[in-house]
């Protein structure tokens, strides 16, 4: 720690960072804009000016820029100096010398950098007597909107969008006072974080698209912590809603997981909680129509159902653990299945013993973005957990960095680091059978099929560690490029091992794990990481349970009267035929779900549920990283958690019921009343997850003996804007599940625990910059910790299991009958939630589902792939690199149930007029565009035969 | 061959193509070369040069010498390093290293060789304004005409020292010619300035040790190295050595370039090379080297051209290429000609200098076309108090627009009053 003397006041600063950095830190209002933590200093926007002295005598000093100037011991520097005070507000005027001072109607007023930065400097008059420079906005898609007018040219757009995430469309054109930041057209940006520009750009220039069609102003929106649902990574969110409909996602600073940035998916992910598809109230089948019924007839319907037989519960990994404990508790654990097939919990059990046994670490995302060395073997993390990629991303930067220290330059000086690391060699390599958006910072790639990437991956182990077993029948040309990776990763300080069940493949992960664990023998900062699909499947996989088969094979025997499925849509996993035959050997199928699938038209009882936004639950991300989401909405009944329901199933069922068997008081579900309870509950009957009920403090949590507010002050119009019904105030709803306020009262600083954080906000900080006084240190950890509790951050005590010769899978062979068919890494489309989203619909709708093929061979425009539901008709698109042998397609685009690997043969077009049969992805079917601001009405579903989809669930989709 | 008393020009025939390698030779070229590369180690070089107290002539006049000094001392072969010739002359009223470019390509390929055995460097650029089509064609044959020579390539004159020159024309922007952004433009990106540290010296092009040298300093190079220091310095009239190319635009009667010891009285230099003012014009100020520098007035005509003392006198030496304003042409005028340059060449980045310049370039054109108001000038003075510090801005673009227009307000204070007060230009059709 270095003293530094901030207009005569000593304060503690940080060595190693700049004046900017101690300035804030140390409490004081210094406004910027240029800078940002994440992206380090560059001196464009020559806001932060301060008067620096060189000691006690020098009287006069000079006028520096804080965010260039490193911290030193003894620094005299002053904020309040008067020329430092007149040429920041100077700055501020130039920057208004063309802004458009359209703030009544610009999204980002209220919370706006520029404003509050204008504020801070004191401009308040106009002097400039001249017109403006105006500029062209560009459509820049369905995430972003553009308005080029209200730039200040900070740069940190460009900045963030392609030095930071590697986008390439988005770039500074013309100079001087003509800069211009947009495309070289009009077009959606292509980069998977073009959502992040509007929390990035310190004014309205880029701000989110869908937010700005059902707008609302920041004092105006209910905030609620939460943890993004669309990949098992565990991003923290913010969740905005207002008048009962979510109004966007906002990135939530966790400093080991998502730090400053959210994917796409993420951001406009939400919009299928304000979808028509939502289900408002529960539904029976009523002459061939899914109908509307009181929740009591439900109930009363489910009773007889129970008196049937046994009771079956099938669990979710999208759903909490909340959901599938209560269920679980319901049915017993030994009639829980976890809703995953056979192959996926093959997967997902590996992964967790994996590492649980990892004898290194396993990396949190911010330990990744250090790791100087790493090998992700099978798995395009682009397109299965993008905020890892970015991290992956951010990892080859280390030489840089190095380079850097050597040249002592400091690593904030962002610009100076690029250039001297403009040639550093990268430490990434990447086995995948298919290109990655990764492999242009890669050093080496290699394009091979599933199983031949285990078998290096296991050769790469043998080389580390020779106990490790070897690979026979290894080409000279293999092995000589296994023994580079090895040579780079033990060469490493902090290697890290990336793999996944993308391809479906438990060797590739075992194979990662065994390099891991050799490089752990010589190096414990070797780490291990393996991406899993949903946001839940580590919690899911921790808590256990039957497979989906199990459930088929009970079904068959007769063993099941009803099933209670949670939140899983069996279409998705379950092939065509064999979802029949489980519809036919079970007589009532009970759905507890948000959001209508093509399975709620085949079930007896629909129950709605609550989506992620409307009510409380833990997930376990894939780095084992417990964490709690809250409500930004109080459901109306009769939508209510899927744990009630479950609860209130459980009254309809007789106490002496011996089908049931898990009468134990501790679990006895029936005496829950809010999910503290629940939540209390799993700890106690699941020691794996005895920190659940720690994950963030419950709803008895105070502050100041009061809730915390979830609305910043003052919170406007609450009276008017439903004053067509009545003009008294109404009292905010009252949630048993949460600390919230719901209103504008309550307690709130930036000392509270970090998981309750529902919105970032200090005096004279409006905007999202505000974070930093949120932070110990910024970049650091959060005042009140970061959110979560890991489950396996450090090696476990118990003795290693014994070391099991690992499967190693023979070489690949193309075969000339059949492809072998291997996801198409699509972040945008495959994943069940986002894609009833309209904005990541349209997104993906411009990008129609292709068979992809080896660039090598000549293949046909269109061609169909046989599937088991049926022939698909296809256009073609050449890969180059592609293995011969290997052809991809989007999961769940082209044949709704897909699990990977599988082989397929490949026709030739018989008739132009082929039509693909199975689902669409539900994106592209949405009927009509749904408008958040007006609930969907609950509409009957005609109930058609098997054959197909429905209209208003998921229409097949015309092809050309 | 005795040594000339005008090196840079000696071999200069502007009515002849320049001299090809043999003719260069005969004349006295790659002596130079053949010294340093049979007798001189890379450090003796750099001496040499150090005790000629040769100053950069791009304008800012620091120690090439000493420039040289940070680069790391590694030999060519084991680090890669760039020896650059800023040839990106495009300071208005400045012709001087065009002459250097046209007149003698072969003598400013000698001096990148000896620049870069000094450094240690393999790979030389000449980052040329694209609008030289003439140097340019002219440099590259002398380019291919040295390579054909074995002056350049590998291994030259068996010394073990490999250099060759890779010629890039720009694609026309003034902030090109300060060397960050010139190091930024030659990799391809957009020609904004670096912060340093690091230093070209030890991170410039794609992060490897680059030397950035004006080409007339360059120039200099092998006369000094086949001279001495000795003679170099007793070349100059003051404290600096040598001799500089001195030019006069404006309403003279014979504007151009000339070779003078460096020193050289601004007067001398109206009077005995550009004869004079043209009938009917008396001088009224002058920018002394170029837009970037400070007026002086006729009281300053007798001051020496050398690096202190035009400093001493309030403005700066720079390029030593002189812009004459008479007094039938309107101040104004020319200063928003000026202003409107900088405001136009400002690379945008940051923002006192990208919205600043603006700003003060339609105040001077309201000024000019009679709507200007009586606070304009505080304004104008405001921006000149604003972005004249060097540090403020990013970098010297904004100080150097600066220059002129905070000396004209106070030299020129009473025809602003008058375009003010009489609302228009009273020289508007004086000319």
């Amino acid at each position: 720690m270095a003293t530094i003397h901030l207009d005569g006041k000593p304060c503690a600063a940080r060595s190693g960072t700049n004046l900017l950095q101690a300035c804030l830190e140390a409490g004081a209002d210094l406004p910027y804009f240029c800078w940002h933590p994440e992206l380090g200093s560059v001196g464009a926007c020559r806001q932060c000016a301060v008067r620096q002295f060189s000691g006690p005598e020098d009287k006069t000093g000079r006028i520096v820029m804080a965010c260039m100037t490193p911290v030193t011991d003894g620094a005299l520097l002053s904020i309040n100096d008067a020329e430092a005070r007149e040429f920041r507000e100077n700055v501020i005027e130039w920057m208004m010398v063309n802004h458009p001072h359209d703030c009544p109607v610009c999204e980002e007023g209220g919370e706006c950098h520029l404003q509050d930065m204008t504020a801070m400097t004191g401009h308040n008059k106009r002097r400039y007597r001249f017109t403006k420079r105006t500029h062209t906005s560009q459509n820049l898609g369905p995430f972003v909107k553009h308005e080029m007018n209200r730039c200040i040219a900070c740069y940190r757009c460009v900045r963030f969008y392609h030095d930071y995430a590697g986008g390439e469309d988005l770039a500074v054109f013309a100079s001087h006072d003509n800069v211009y930041f947009g495309r070289a057209t009009d077009g959606t940006l292509e980069n998977a974080f073009s959502g992040n520009l509007a929390e990035i750009c310190p004014t309205g220039v880029f701000t989110d698209k869908p937010f700005s069609a059902a707008y609302s102003r920041k004092w105006d929106l209910s905030g609620a912590p939460s943890v993004c649902v669309h990949c098992a990574t565990g991003c923290n969110i913010i969740v905005n809603a207002r008048q009962d409909t979510v109004r966007r996602v906002l990135n939530r600073y966790n400093g080991e997981v998502n730090r400053y940035a959210l994917c796409d998916l993420g951001r406009f992910g939400y919009g299928f909680v304000n979808a028509p598809t939502r289900i408002r109230a529960p539904l029976r089948v009523i002459s061939e129509q899914q109908t509307p019924i009181p929740a009591q007839d439900a109930l009363t319907r489910f009773a007889r159902m129970a008196a049937d037989g046994p009771v079956i519960g099938i669990g979710s990994s999208r759903a909490s653990l909340e959901t599938n404990f209560s269920l679980r508790a319901l049915v017993g654990p030994d009639r829980f299945s976890t809703g995953q097939t056979r192959q996926e919990q093959t997967c997902t059990d590996c992964a967790l013993s994996l590492l649980r046994a990892h004898p290194g670490a396993i990396p949190t995302l911010h330990d990744m973005e250090s790791a100087d060395a790493v090998l992700v073997l099978g798995e395009d993390v682009s397109a299965t957990a993008p905020r890892l990629g970015l991290a992956l991303r951010q990892s080859v930067r280390q030489p840089s960095f190095h380079a850097a220290d050597a040249a002592k330059v400091p690593r904030w000086m962002d610009a100076a680091v690029r250039t001297l690391g403009a040639e550093c060699p990268s430490a990434l390599f990447i086995a995948t059978p298919a290109p990655t958006e990764l492999d242009s910072i890669a050093r080496e790639t290699v394009r091979t099929a599933p199983d031949n990437i285990a078998r290096l991956g296991f050769a790469i182990a043998h080389r580390i560690n020779p106990a490790a077993p070897p690979v026979p029948d290894m080409p000279d040309t293999d092995a000589a490029q296994a023994d580079r990776i090895a040579a780079t990763l033990v060469a490493a300080g902090k290697p890290l091992i990336v793999s996944g069940m993308q391809y479906g493949s438990p060797a590739l992960m075992q194979a990662a794990a065994s390099i891991a664990s050799a490089l752990a023998t010589q190096n414990p900062a070797a780490g291990l990481s393996l991406v899993l699909p949903d946001c839940n499947s580590m919690g899911l996989t921790i808590l256990g349970g039957l497979t989906l088969e199990d459930v088929l094979e009970k079904a068959a025997t007769g063993e099941i009267a009803t099933l209670v499925i949670a939140e899983n849509d069996l279409s998705r996993r379950l092939d065509p035929s064999s979802l029949t035959k489980l519809k036919n050997d079970v007589p009532n199928i009970v759905l507890i779900d948000h959001t209508l699938t093509p399975l709620s038209r085949d079930a007896a009882l629909v129950l709605p549920a609550t989506p992620f936004t409307e009510c409380t639950g833990t997930l376990v991300s894939q780095e084992g990283r417990i964490q709690r989401f809250f409500p930004a909405i109080t459901p109306a009944a009769p939508v209510q958690a899927a744990w009630r329901w479950v609860r209130m199933l459980a009254e309809q069922i007789s106490t002496n019921d011996e089908t049931l068997p898990d009468r134990n008081p501790a679990t006895d579900l029936r005496t829950w009343t809010r999910v503290d309870d629940v939540t209390a509950a799993l700890s106690r009957a699941c020691p794996a997850l005895a920190e659940a009920i720690n994950a963030a403090p419950n709803a008895d949590y105070r502050a100041d003996n009061q809730k915390i507010r979830s609305e910043p002050a003052r919170a406007s119009g609450r009276t008017v804007i439903r004053s067509h019904i009545s003009v008294r105030d109404q009292p905010p709803p009252q949630n048993p599940d949460t600390p919230f306020s719901n209103s504008m009262e309550g307690a709130y600083s930036p000392d509270l625990p970090a998981a309750l954080i529902p919105f970032f906000q200090v005096p004279s900080w409006n905007s999202g910059q505000s974070l930093t006084r949120f932070q110990q240190e910024i970049g650091g950890a959060m005042r009140g910790g970061d959110p979560g509790i890991r489950l396996f951050a450090t090696p476990s005590d118990s003795p290693p299991e014994p070391p099991r010769t690992p499967d190693i899978p023979a070489a690949f062979t193309p075969r000339d009958d059949e492809m072998l068919l291997l996801p198409e890494g699509r972040l945008f489309g495959p994943e069940e939630l986002s894609a009833l989203s309209p904005s990541v619909a349209a997104r993906s709708a411009a990008d129609a589902p292709t068979l992809s093929l080896p660039a090598g061979t000549p293949y046909p425009p269109r061609m169909t792939l046989h599937l088991s539901d049926g022939p698909h008709d296809l256009a073609t698109r050449p890969v180059t690199n592609l293995p011969d042998g290997i052809a991809l397609c989007p999961p769940h685009m082209v044949m709704r149930a897909f699990a990977f690997p599988r082989t397929a043969r490949l026709s030739p077009v018989t008739s132009a007029a082929a039509v693909t049969p199975g689902y669409a992805a539900p994106g592209h079917a949405t009927p009509v565009t749904p408008s958040p601001l007006t609930p969907a009405p609950v509409t009957p579903i005609p109930v058609t035969p098997a054959s197909g989809p429905t209209a208003s669930v998921t229409p097949r989709r015309d092809r050309p | 061959m005795s040594p000339s008393d005008r090196p840079l020009t000696a071999m200069i025939d502007a009515s002849a193509a320049p001299p090809d390698c043999t003719a260069y030779e005969k004349a006295g070229g790659w002596q130079a070369t053949r010294k340093a590369l049979k007798t001189c180690t890379p450090d003796d070089i750099i001496e040499i040069v150090t005790q000629s107290k040769l100053r950069g002539r791009g304008g800012a006049g620091f120690g090439t010498g000493q420039k040289w000094s940070f680069v790391p001392k590694k030999p060519a072969s084991e680090q890669r390093k760039y020896l650059i010739a800023n040839a990106d002359e495009m300071e208005p009223g400045t012709f001087k290293d065009r002459l250097l470019l046209e007149g003698n390509p072969l003598q400013l390929i000698e001096g990148m060789l000896l620049a870069a055995y000094a450094i240690q460097a393999s790979h030389g650029i000449v980052f040329l304004r694209g609008e030289y089509h003439l140097a340019r064609r002219r440099l590259e044959q002398a380019i291919e005409d040295a390579r054909h020579n074995g002056w350049l390539g590998e291994n030259i004159l068996g010394a073990g020292f490999s250099f060759d020159i890779h010629m890039h024309a720009g694609a026309g922007r003034y902030i090109c010619g300060e060397e960050t952004a010139l190091l930024t433009a030659l990799e391809g990106r957009r020609a904004t300035p670096r912060s340093k540290p690091p230093f070209p010296q030890t991170g410039g092009l794609w992060g490897a040790p680059s030397v950035v040298n004006n080409v007339e300093t360059l120039c200099n190079l092998p006369h000094i190295v086949t001279n001495g220091a000795r003679w170099f310095l007793s070349l100059g009239t003051g404290a600096d050595g040598g001799t500089k190319l001195y030019g006069v635009s404006g309403r003279v009667r014979r504007p151009g370039a000339w070779e003078l010891p460096i020193g050289t009285p601004m007067r001398e230099i109206i009077e005995n090379h550009a004869a004079g003012m043209q009938p009917g014009y008396t001088l009224r100020a002058f920018l002394p080297g170029g837009a970037s520098t400070a007026f002086l007035d006729a009281t300053a005509l007798d001051v020496a051209m050398d690096y202190s003392s035009v400093e001493k006198a309030g403005s700066r030496l720079g390029t030593g290429l002189a812009i004459i304003l008479d007094d039938r042409t309107c101040p104004v005028g020319m200063l928003h000609n000026l202003e409107h340059f900088f405001a136009q060449e400002s690379c945008g980045w940051c923002t006192p200098c990208r919205d600043g310049l603006p700003w003060v370039a339609r105040l001077l054109a309201a000024i000019e076309d009679g709507t200007g108001e009586s606070d304009d000038i505080e304004q104008l003075r405001r921006h000149t108090k604003m972005l004249g510090t060097p540090g403020r801005t990013f970098c010297a673009h904004a100080p150097g627009a600066m220059a002129p227009l905070a000396s004209g307000l106070k030299l020129f204070r009473d025809d602003f009053a008058a375009h003010i007060t009489g609302h228009g230009c009273p020289m508007r059709h004086a000319a």
